[in-house]
């Protein structure tokens, strides 16, 4: 239960600066961030809301199915747009997978050659 | 249909179906807990005639939840930052890259194919996990429940084509495949690639967190170039 107090202070807290501030993020990313740094700077010890966590990420996606049932009222919408949404979803996700995993890929690579070459060198020396 | 008007109602049909789709798909790895619950609990308010709002009643209170869920996506982004340390550079510069590319081709695909503003504020934040697409749609005047299923679709065929894909595009690095699977399939992908490795389960969970968290941040400068853009077609 001290667990999901925690979670719900930061949920309470982003919301209240996001209220204050009137800063352009969602409410629940500003405490997302509150949280992280509290766990960085060891305000919150890892234990206390581990359980809690775990639980709620395991089972995310039950909180998702009321919000997928209320996409029945965009029925209509769908069926006018699908394609245009589809497409762009399609390419989207397909662009972003490969820009994405070719850059870390060369990048570790890169460094590994640097590495290499570091190595060699110290040898020589 | 008096009893579908009580909380209780939403409440309990969903957890029940949820959970029935759970224990199958424990015995058949294809089952979808999410897309079949929320598909059997829509079918069967069209066939009894009972009222989305009544349904959502109870169904509030489940969707309550995601607030404190995303919170605790601080623990996987806490419990990995150790490792994740180590190559931060080339993580941390896929993670933003990654996040922008998500966000800005959606943006100008759809604009592109001729769609409108809302839509494309639907779709762009497809690559964040669910709670923050959602909220990220509704800030800048998209649709979050159609953003929140183009969501969990993004997520889906990402976890299914993603890991076959990047192999054979010569992307074989685990770290690569986590953080390419992180950053555009959210939770879903990351389940799937768990199963491979617990590396690349904790490269991606660690994604998915920081992309959301990208995603929300870079939306404000896209959306005020988006405005200008649009005053510039008048």
């Amino acid at each position: 239960m001290i667990g999901f107090a925690i979670l719900a202070f930061f949920q309470l807290a982003g919301w209240l600066i996001q209220r204050l501030t009137g800063l352009p993020l969602p409410a629940n990313v500003i405490g997302l961030l509150l949280f992280i740094t509290a766990l960085f700077l060891k305000w919150v010890s890892l234990h206390k809301v581990e359980e809690t966590a775990s639980f709620l990420l395991k089972y995310m996606s039950l909180f998702f199915v009321p919000v997928i049932v209320g996409s029945l009222a965009f029925f209509p919408y769908l069926r006018d747009h699908w394609a245009l949404i589809t497409g762009s979803g399609v390419i989207s996700l397909l662009l972003s997978l490969l820009v994405t995993g070719w850059l870390v890929q060369s990048h570790l690579q890169a460094r590994r050659i640097r590495q290499q070459e570091e190595e060699t060198h110290v040898h020589r020396g | 249909m008096s009893i579908a008007v009580d909380p209780l109602f939403g409440i309990a049909v969903t957890v029940i179906v949820y959970a029935l789709f759970l224990w199958l798909q424990s015995r058949r790895s294809w089952v979808q807990p999410l897309l079949m619950t929320s598909a059997v609990i829509m079918i069967m308010l069209v066939v009894l005639k009972i009222p989305v709002e009544d349904y959502q009643k109870g169904g509030s209170w489940l969707s309550f939840l995601l607030g404190p869920a995303t919170i605790a996506l601080g623990v996987p982004i806490y419990k990995n930052a150790e490792q994740i340390r180590r190559s931060w550079r080339p993580i941390l510069g896929g993670i933003t890259i990654g996040a922008l590319c998500g966000l800005l081709s959606a943006g100008l695909l759809v604009m592109w194919m001729g769609g409108s503003s809302d839509m494309a504020w639907t779709l762009m934040p497809k690559s964040a996990t669910t709670p923050i697409s959602m909220e990220v749609s509704r800030l800048y005047g998209g649709y979050p429940e159609l953003t929140a299923v183009l969501t969990v679709l993004t997520g889906l065929m990402g976890s299914i084509i993603g890991p076959p894909l990047l192999r054979l595009c010569g992307i074989t690095d685990e770290t690569a495949i986590g953080v390419a699977i992180g950053t555009t399939s959210h939770g879903i992908g990351t389940a799937r690639v768990l199963k491979d490795s617990e590396w690349m389960g904790a490269v991606s969970g660690f994604s998915m967190g920081l992309t959301g968290i990208w995603v929300s941040v870079l939306a404000l400068p896209l959306h005020m170039l988006g405005f200008l853009w649009q005053i510039e077609v008048k």
